[in-house]
């Protein structure tokens, strides 16, 4: 069987060699074919090359080639032929049986003017180093463009090289990505100390060549004259040679790959940084490795999977310890500083003080491995004792309660792993633990991956995929069913998980009503019958009153439906009324006078968009500086009925004041007095978060496009049930990756961002509208089918506080009785 | 010696055609509430339509599906799965009663039990 490996960074040689390794019958004979005329080297430590190790201490492979491979050097593949299985290069073509990609990634070189100017560098390969250190011979000062792990590290080689060194962050801190700001600035403080110059919350705006050198330009910060500019802002996956072949990508860029690291491709595989599993690229070697092993394993007949690996990291940086492990922060984190040695320490712990969830060390990272080990357990003693280099025993002890709602152990956590529960779904049916509140499921999952057992991102028994892949796989294929979905890449008939998160997939994507034929039957209750079930079975109803602005006469219209239909009334928090205690057969009749008065969906009932709050602005405000409330009826009639992975709140705030709480939304807008400012990603609710700033005083025309975006990528990329605070922070980058994606166009994705949500905008109609129209749909609001108008018996209403409210209901705590 | 034939009485409920594959309606059949079902390959199954846990009387509008390949439904309250099969809860200790169901002329007719 012939092999073709395009590639022979850290990746391609560790695979080849595994392969040679483990491949004793001879069954593949192997060509590679490389790019770069040496073979590979050891990029993880490039700045030794500096350090005074020769390109041969560096290299990954004295010891020839292994045998049964051809290694073609300076040989960069142009063009793989799927069809014809062949890969082309200049030289001539190459057939293969299987072919592994394993191109690695480019240095990420941001789009600012200048950025060729002699005296630029990329930080990537030997013969980058070898251009460096050239040019910087007899210069005085260098400058870093990125302060995260690459950053640090050419900083580190402009300094071995005897320059003036200075370092320039986009983020607001230093390694954004492992970090958090206190953590960066004790790293800066450490770094500053060696005589390097750091500037955080900086950009680089322009480069100019003079005589003299460079001059950089940046934002909100000093002109830097500079001999040379090193760009090592991260690095982006090299998927070209597989976007041209036609195999699938992921949305941030990277060869999409399964578990099993084949692309849409059976016959291809990727691995190493250029592969994106479930849509994720991972930036380290280990990773790459792993995935290297589980190719191997696969073509010698195993059926190894790639489980997302441990971010955990420790590295020594500029000779300062950095380590990160688990979650960065917790709902409680316990910090010790002292800047006086240059150490930070921060443990992030369950919101009970019990389990170690992460942390991050800097300056000593000498607990990192007994820390490491005991994330999903108890802190044993206290954090000052971690920083020295001991190594306490944090073994979790066996009767250490994981889920306390259901009371289960440890022990019996590990008795259910051992009977054959090899993931969350087993464990919680098994034992009950996680069941409840939830909150113990990552402890579990760190159980179970303690036990050896890998763990998947798939949302269900039926489909082996994350969300974001059955999204990229039902737009890139174009499937418009689930039975075709389910046929052809799931099992069985779905569940409640699954069926509702294609079904929000499907509408996402504009296929009609959400009641339409097949789609019917995979809404969930809600969606189903277009109103919020309640505990007695009955619905609430809500109409949209975009940005909370109503006449009375749509005022008088809500009362008298509600007083005619007998339906308790209450305000909502989105400053709009939601109507109760409605039965299923009403709904019909309820919506025709609302839809006859002018009322559209509310949307309340589905993972949509909801509400834009608003105050009320300049238009009657003496503090008001900008019209919210126009904003909001505009930004809410814009979104309505957008489906996403779960529902999306916003507010418009008419000034600083910020009476509308747009911060705690999903996307927030707060006037200023030249425009508008932007926040995403708020959150009230179980884990309240503020907004981040994403935009400051841009105009309206900006402002909505900014939104636009945001709100397709987060529809394409995010979990299912997750709202845009989680997503954000899980976003390989963060806020900083959102903006570069959805204000810079990094990706080359916004224009198909924008005809996304112009197709959305184009597309809506009214869903309550639309079955009042259909009798096919109205024929499914009856109470029973043989006896359509007969109200469900079980179903009655005791009054209280001169309002109907369910007769059977939870004993309610002794109130204080109030006098009206 | 007295010879007991077991009879079931017979309720036609709704037209085949009437139900969505993969969903659920409620029929009253005498003074109880059923849950019918036509699964995907046009299969009928019919349960109690009170959810034992939350004691309403929704099991009919829940999401229809498998779970290892047996026939489940979802419970539209808080998502507990019944199996359509035996009326076992598959995640907490309850269970709901199954009624006989079939199709004559194209007419589903759910049976006492």
């Amino acid at each position: 069987m012939r092999l073709v490996v395009i590639g022979n960074g850290m990746v391609g040689q560790r695979f080849i060699e595994a392969l040679a390794a483990r491949d004793t019958g001879g069954r593949w004979s192997v060509t590679v074919l490389a790019e770069e005329r040496r073979r590979a080297y050891d990029r993880v430590r490039l700045s030794a090359y500096f350090e005074g190790a020769t390109a041969d201490d560096l290299t990954l492979a004295p010891s020839g080639v292994p045998a049964g491979v051809d290694i073609r050097l300076g040989e960069p593949a142009l063009a793989v032929d799927r069809a014809a299985r062949v890969v082309r290069t200049e030289a001539g073509e190459y057939p293969y049986d299987v072919l592994v990609l394993a191109t690695g990634s480019r240095p990420f070189v941001p789009p600012v003017p200048g950025r060729d100017a002699p005296g630029c560098f990329a930080y990537r390969t030997l013969d980058d180093l070898a251009a460096l250190r050239a040019y910087a011979r007899g210069r005085a000062s260098g400058t870093v463009v990125g302060g995260g792990l690459l950053g640090l590290e050419a900083a580190n080689a402009l300094r071995l090289l005897g320059l003036r060194t200075s370092v320039v962050e986009f983020a607001a801190h230093l390694m954004p990505m492992q970090l958090d700001p206190p953590g960066g600035a004790m790293l800066r403080s450490r770094i500053e100390a060696l005589g390097i110059a750091v500037h955080t919350g900086t950009a680089v705006t322009a480069i100019a060549a003079g005589d003299d050198g460079l001059h950089v330009d940046t934002s909100g910060g000093p002109t830097l004259d500079t001999d040379v500019l090193v760009f090592a802002a991260g690095v982006r996956p090299r998927d070209d040679l597989a976007r041209a072949a036609g195999l699938a990508t992921a949305e941030r860029g990277g060869v999409l790959v399964d578990a099993t690291l084949r692309t849409s491709d059976p016959a291809v595989f990727a691995i190493g940084e250029c592969a994106a599993v479930d849509g994720r690229c991972y930036g380290l070697v280990a990773p790459g490795y792993a995935m290297a092993d589980v190719v191997v394993d696969r073509l010698l007949g195993g059926g190894a999977t790639f489980s997302g690996p441990d971010a955990s990291t420790k590295l020594k940086l500029l000779g300062v310890d950095v380590a990160t492990f688990g979650q960065a922060t917790g709902p409680l984190d316990v910090v010790y500083a002292d800047p006086a040695n240059g150490l930070y320490a921060k443990l992030a712990l369950s919101d009970d003080a019990r389990t170690l969830l992460g942390g991050i060390l800097v300056g000593d990272a000498g607990a990192y491995g007994p820390l490491r080990a005991a994330v999903g357990g108890p802190v044993p003693g206290k954090l000052a004792d971690f920083l020295s280099a001991g190594a306490p025993d944090v073994a979790l002890p066996g009767n250490a309660q994981v889920c306390s709602c259901n009371n289960v152990t440890k022990d019996a956590v590990l008795a259910a792993v051992a009977d054959g529960c090899h993931d969350v779904p087993a464990v919680k049916a098994c034992t009950r633990a996680g069941t409840t509140c939830g909150s113990c499921v990552p402890l579990i999952a760190s159980l179970l991956a303690g036990a050896g057992v890998a763990q998947t991102r798939a949302i269900c028994e039926h489909f082996a995929f994350s969300r974001q892949e059955l999204f990229d796989l039902i737009r890139v294929r174009g499937i418009g069913t689930f039975s075709a979905l389910v046929a052809e890449h799931g099992t069985g008939r779905g569940c409640d998980i699954c069926k509702p998160v294609v079904a929000s997939i499907l509408a996402s994507l504009g296929h009609g009503h959400i009641l339409d034929g097949e789609q019917a039957a995979l809404q969930d209750t809600n969606d189903h019958f277009l109103a919020n079930i309640q505990r007695d079975g009955t619905y609430s109803v809500v109409p949209r009153i975009p940005g909370g602005e109503i006449t009375p006469d749509k005022l008088i219209v809500i009362g008298e439906v509600a007083r005619d239909f007998s339906l308790y009334t209450k305000i909502t928090g989105g400053q709009r009324i939601d109507l109760f205690g409605a039965r299923v057969e009403q709904l019909p009749a309820i919506w025709r006078r609302l839809v006859a008065a002018g009322f559209e969906s509310g949307h309340a009932y589905g993972k949509a968009l909801r509400t834009v709050k608003s105050c009320v602005g300049s238009t009657w405000c003496r503090y008001g500086v900008q019209d919210s409330v126009g904003l909001a009826v505009a930004l809410e009639l814009r979104y309505r009925g957008l489906r996403a992975p779960h529902k999306i709140k916003s507010a418009v705030s008419g000034c600083a004041r910020e009476c509308a709480e747009a911060r705690s939304k999903d996307f927030g807008i707060i006037a200023t007095d030249n425009g508008w400012n932007l926040y995403v990603g708020g959150n009230g609710g179980f884990r309240p978060r503020h907004a981040d700033l994403l935009l400051s005083d841009v105009d309206t025309e900006t402002l909505v496009r900014t939104v636009d975006r945001f709100l397709v990528y987060y529809i394409r990329t995010a979990d299912r049930l997750q709202r845009t605070a989680s997503w954000i922070e899980g976003l390989d980058g963060g806020l900083d990756h959102l903006r570069a994606v959805i204000v810079d166009d990094s990706l080359g994705l916004c224009a198909d961002l924008d005809a996304a949500m112009a197709r959305h905008i184009g597309s809506y109609t009214d869903e309550w509208r639309a079955v009042l129209e259909d009798p096919v749909k109205l024929r499914r609001f009856v109470s029973f089918v043989n006896a359509p108008a007969t109200p469900d018996p079980s179903i009655s209403f005791v009054r209280e506080r001169d309002q109907p409210v369910p007769a059977r209901r939870p004993v309610s705590l002794g109130l204080p009785e109030v006098r009206r | 010696m007295t010879a007991v034939v077991a009879t079931v009485l017979w309720t036609p409920v709704c037209r085949l055609d009437d139900l969505l594959p993969e969903r659920g309606v409620a029929a009253l059949v005498g003074a109880q509430q059923v849950a019918v079902f036509r699964l995907h390959d046009d299969r009928l199954r019919a349960i109690g339509n009170r959810d034992p846990v939350s004691g309403a009387y929704v099991l009919s509008r829940g999401v229809v599906g498998t779970r290892a390949d047996r026939p489940v439904v979802a419970s539209p309250m808080h998502k507990q799965a019944y199996d359509l099969d035996t009326g076992a809860c598959l995640d907490v200790d309850a269970r709901v009663p199954v009624f006989p169901v079939r199709v004559r002329d194209g007419v589903v007719e759910v049976g006492s039990p």
